[in-house]
């Protein structure tokens, strides 16, 4: 691009997402592609609000680069899928604060891996401090108590943080009440991740340029529901042992096990995927100073998965402890950094479709 | 670009089965046809990569008969039908034969164009009336363009970028060879046993559009890629090939002075001229902004604005009428009053206003309907405005500069039912042509919207299937 955009601050960015936009609403090839186009075609005029908005329906699939007759050097110079990235990644480091540390930790992949390290030693450090005197599986290494002191504020903080940054996505692009048929319509489209099909299931144009392919698709979905299995897995292992008074360690056939075991091994599958399109793929079409984050955050993540599923497979063995620090300390900055890395996106691509739900009924 | 000399230095080497000069629509249809019948087909394509797929990667449908619903076009649009909308453009400057035929063609052309990778979608917002007729691709021409590229690398063609043909050699009957510069090599010949000639029109050679327009052509934007000089067209035409189609006329629409001199495309095209009057550059109103809807009359705007003194116009609205039509792709020029509007437009401010006076004076009460004929016409004005006449009133006020932009240029290469080129002393053996270098022999005059990807995607067809039969 001729602008260099990771230079550039909020209204620059904004105002460059708006020359954009209003060359593609007066073309609207590209209508059929994702949600971002019809959002687009309400209007003949775009506050920075409403940039906000479309910046965060896009999930950068890059049909309308590859597709786009004006890509650079075309004196145009679109590139859509890179000017909302910019405007979308300023968007969560504006809302999720502090300005600087959300910055940091998005933009720095040495700083996020190097933080990782950091909660393994304190793991270590911690298990080492506090070994308990008695206790069976894990908790024989650390308490059961040790281990919600730590990880209840550890988890709760940073949601609040996303929490407080949702809200001020939801008024700065101008939302409408929320209805229940909202909730369903956005939640149908993230259950198959239909943005990410290309509009007719063809999928991105991520790793293989102006060829369609559903690689992103798939190891993106391994990824959420790899996620919100092992999320599950951690929930009902909470509910046996509060309300059923049943407590770890859990064999295979129980039901934390039966969500986990899957839940990592999607996650770890679909990471490793992300990252190998992710170095296939043109860092131009995205949101470029983001990029070193990104790779960090999905490498943190399927570490975590890995890590559990190690931790696991060492169950007896004299490799336990030292595996659940490890574990626990990839999971301890996973959630206290989570406001702060790409994991965001999710809250607010939820939220974008929600509010895009809002907006299309009341258009 | 090393590795595209690199490449190319080579090419000589090969007696290839088809050549095909031009990496457009036509083209590429051409080649995937004749690498299907097991032809080894060489591309050349003028334009560097970037800019590959000439006017067609401007294109968002083409125009396709149908006897019942078909993917997504709705209802029936059959042949009759079809070949009266195009008599009605053509004012019957067509042959009946090989527009008929083109006609039928075209069903059949939609399944293959779905087996070779092209995508389409519903029409788009704001474009509903051609949901019937024209079928839409999913991401515009470009997406067609590169589904095809990537269908021709699958089957082996081979594809040279920046490949400018300077000439077609013929012995006789029979062709024989091309002489192509190779990213500003020295010219070097490659040898083929047959080979089609789809290179576009002239219209990006403003010097040869002044010579068969007149000086005022040096004013014109054209709308579509700068490459499409009728290199080729010119030496076969030089070498007595017979010729079809007007050579002093263009096709030439209206759009936004502001538009780059090449390669705007379709979003530099303005829709506010039915609810606006347009003046020249002396202020003054030059012909009925009201006369027909706008998708039936935007094509004589090109010619009526080059008519004018500079090729300019001036399309001046209000706020009432700001939100009717499609958003422009720059802003338009505002002002709070007509004076003020006049003078930011570079025109006489004192003359605007009384050119706008005058207009809302001959306005009559009227209910105003944007999306038909609605007669609402000026009284004893001339040029009358006959529909849509609305006083202009209600500030802020809003002007575009219009110029003519060109989209193609009608004069073409005459060929048979066959695709196959003609010289005055008949047929060439081995030499076919198809798009918009043939075009004129069905598109004589007018233009029918997404027929020119009709015509290539047909005659490319055919073109690509003799040429590679003629190898076997
Ligand atoms: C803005 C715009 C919008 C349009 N929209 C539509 C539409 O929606 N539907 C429709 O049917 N039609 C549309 N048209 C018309 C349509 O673009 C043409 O009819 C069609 O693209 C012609 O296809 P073609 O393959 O013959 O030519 P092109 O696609 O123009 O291809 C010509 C090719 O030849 C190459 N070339 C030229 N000279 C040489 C040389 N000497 N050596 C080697 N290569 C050379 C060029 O680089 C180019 O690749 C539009 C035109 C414009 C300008
Ligand atoms: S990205 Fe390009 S082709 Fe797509 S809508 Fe925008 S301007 Fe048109
Ligand atoms: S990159 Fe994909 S999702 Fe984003 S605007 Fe373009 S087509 Fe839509």
């Amino acid at each position: 691009m001729s602008l260099n955009l990771a230079t550039l601050d909020t209204a620059s960015l904004a105002e460059e997402a708006r020359r954009q936009i209003e060359i593609c609403n007066a073309c609207r090839y590209c209508e059929g592609f994702c949600s971002v186009f019809p959002a687009m075609t309400r209007q003949k005029s775009f506050a920075d609000g409403d940039l906000t908005h479309l910046a965060n329906l896009c999930h950068n699939c890059r049909g309308c680069y590859y597709s786009c007759q004006y890509t650079e050097p075309h004196e145009f110079d679109l590139n859509l899928p890179a000017a909302l990235a910019e405007v979308r990644q300023d968007s969560w480091e504006r809302f999720v604060g502090p300005a600087p540390v959300a910055r940091t930790f998005q933009q720095n992949g040495m700083v996020l891996m190097l933080s990782m390290v950091a909660g393994i030693g304190v793991l270590f450090w911690l298990i080492a401090s506090l070994r308990p005197t008695s206790g069976e599986g894990f908790y024989a290494f650390l308490s059961h108590n040790a281990m919600v002191a730590l990880f209840a504020p550890a988890f709760l903080l940073p949601l609040a943080a996303v929490a407080v940054g949702l809200v001020r996505y939801w008024r700065e692009v101008g939302a409408g009440r929320l209805a229940i048929r909202h909730v369903v319509g956005a939640c149908a489209q993230v259950a198959n991740m239909r943005n990410l099909g290309g509009g007719q299931g063809q999928g991105c144009n991520f790793e293989v340029e102006d060829r369609y392919s559903n690689a992103r698709r798939y190891f993106h979905q391994a990824v959420m529901y790899g996620f919100l299995l092992c999320f599950a897995a951690t929930s009902v292992a909470t509910i046996l042992h509060y309300v059923f008074g049943w407590q770890a360690p859990y064999g295979l056939l129980t039901p934390p096990k039966l969500l986990g075991v899957p839940g990592g091994i999607l996650l770890v599958v679909g990471t490793i995927g992300l990252a190998w399109l992710k170095t296939k793929a043109d860092k131009k079409l995205g949101a470029v100073r983001a990029w070193g984050g990104e790779m960090a955050f999905i490498a943190l993540l399927g570490f975590v998965a890995a890590s559990g599923l190690a931790l696991y497979a060492a169950t007896g063995s004299h490799l336990v402890s030292p595996m659940l620090a490890v574990h626990l300390g990839a999971v301890l900055t996973f959630f206290l950094l989570l406001p702060y890395t790409k994991m965001v996106h999710g809250f607010f691509r939820l939220a974008a479709l929600l509010a895009e739900e809002t907006k299309k009924k009341t258009a | 670009m090393a590795n595209v000399k690199d490449t190319a230095s080579h090419l000589g080497e090969t007696l290839w089965d088809v050549i095909v000069v031009g990496g457009g629509n036509a083209a590429l249809c051409a080649a995937i046809t004749a690498a299907e019948a097991g032809a080894r087909v060489l591309i050349l394509e003028g334009a560097p990569k970037a800019y590959r797929g000439g006017n067609s990667r401007h294109t968002r449908n083409f125009r396709c008969m149908h006897r019942g619903p078909l993917s997504v076009l709705t209802g029936s649009y059959e042949e009759d039908e079809y070949f009266h909308d195009l008599m009605l453009v053509t004012k019957g400057k067509t042959d009946e034969g090989l527009a008929r035929f083109a006609i039928r063609s075209s069903e059949e052309c939609l399944p293959w164009m779905e087996a070779h990778g092209v995508r389409f979608q519903p029409s788009l917002s704001g474009t509903l009336s051609l949901s019937r007729t024209n079928a839409f691709f999913l991401g515009g021409g470009k997406a067609l363009v590169n589904a095809y590229y990537n269908t021709a690398t699958d089957l082996g063609v081979t594809i040279v970028y920046e490949a400018q043909v300077k000439h077609v050699h013929l012995e006789g009957d029979r062709f024989t060879h091309v002489e192509v510069s190779v990213a500003g090599a020295p010219q070097q010949s490659i040898r083929g046993r047959s080979v089609v000639l789809s290179s576009g029109g002239f219209q990006s050679d403003i010097e040869w559009l002044t010579r068969a327009w007149g000086p005022a052509a040096a004013n014109f934007l054209i709308r579509g890629t700068p490459y499409n000089r009728g290199v080729v067209l010119r030496d076969m035409l030089d070498q007595d090939c017979e010729s079809v189609g007007d050579p002093t006329q263009c096709h030439a629409v209206a759009i936004d002075g502001r538009a780059p001199k090449f390669d705007g495309g379709i979003v530099t095209r303005l829709d506010c001229v039915p609810f606006s009057i347009v003046v020249n550059r002396d202020g003054d109103r030059f012909y009925n902004e009201g006369e027909d809807v706008w998708p039936k009359r935007y094509a004589i705007w090109g010619r009526l604005v080059a008519a004018q003194p500079g090729q300019e116009g001036f399309s001046i609205i209000d706020s009432k009428s700001i939100d009717l039509f499609m958003p422009s792709v720059f802003p338009p020029v505002k002002a709070d009053t007509v004076e003020e509007l006049g003078v930011k437009l570079g025109l006489d401010g004192a003359k605007l206003k009384q050119t706008v006076e005058t207009f809302n004076a001959a306005c009559r009460p009227g209910e105003f309907r944007p999306m038909e004929l609605d007669g609402v016409a000026t009284e004893g004005l001339t040029p009358a405005k006959t529909n849509w006449a609305r006083p202009i009133d209600k500030p802020p006020y809003y002007g575009y500069q219009l110029r003519p932009g060109v989209t193609f240029t009608y004069l073409g290469l005459k060929v048979s039912q066959d695709a196959r080129v003609h010289t005055l002393r008949g047929p060439l053996a081995n030499v076919w042509a198809a798009g918009e270098i043939m075009a004129g022999s069905i598109l004589g005059q007018g233009y029918l919207a997404g027929f020119g990807m009709t015509i290539g995607t047909v005659f490319g067809r055919i073109a690509g299937r003799e040429a590679a039969s003629r190898v076997s």
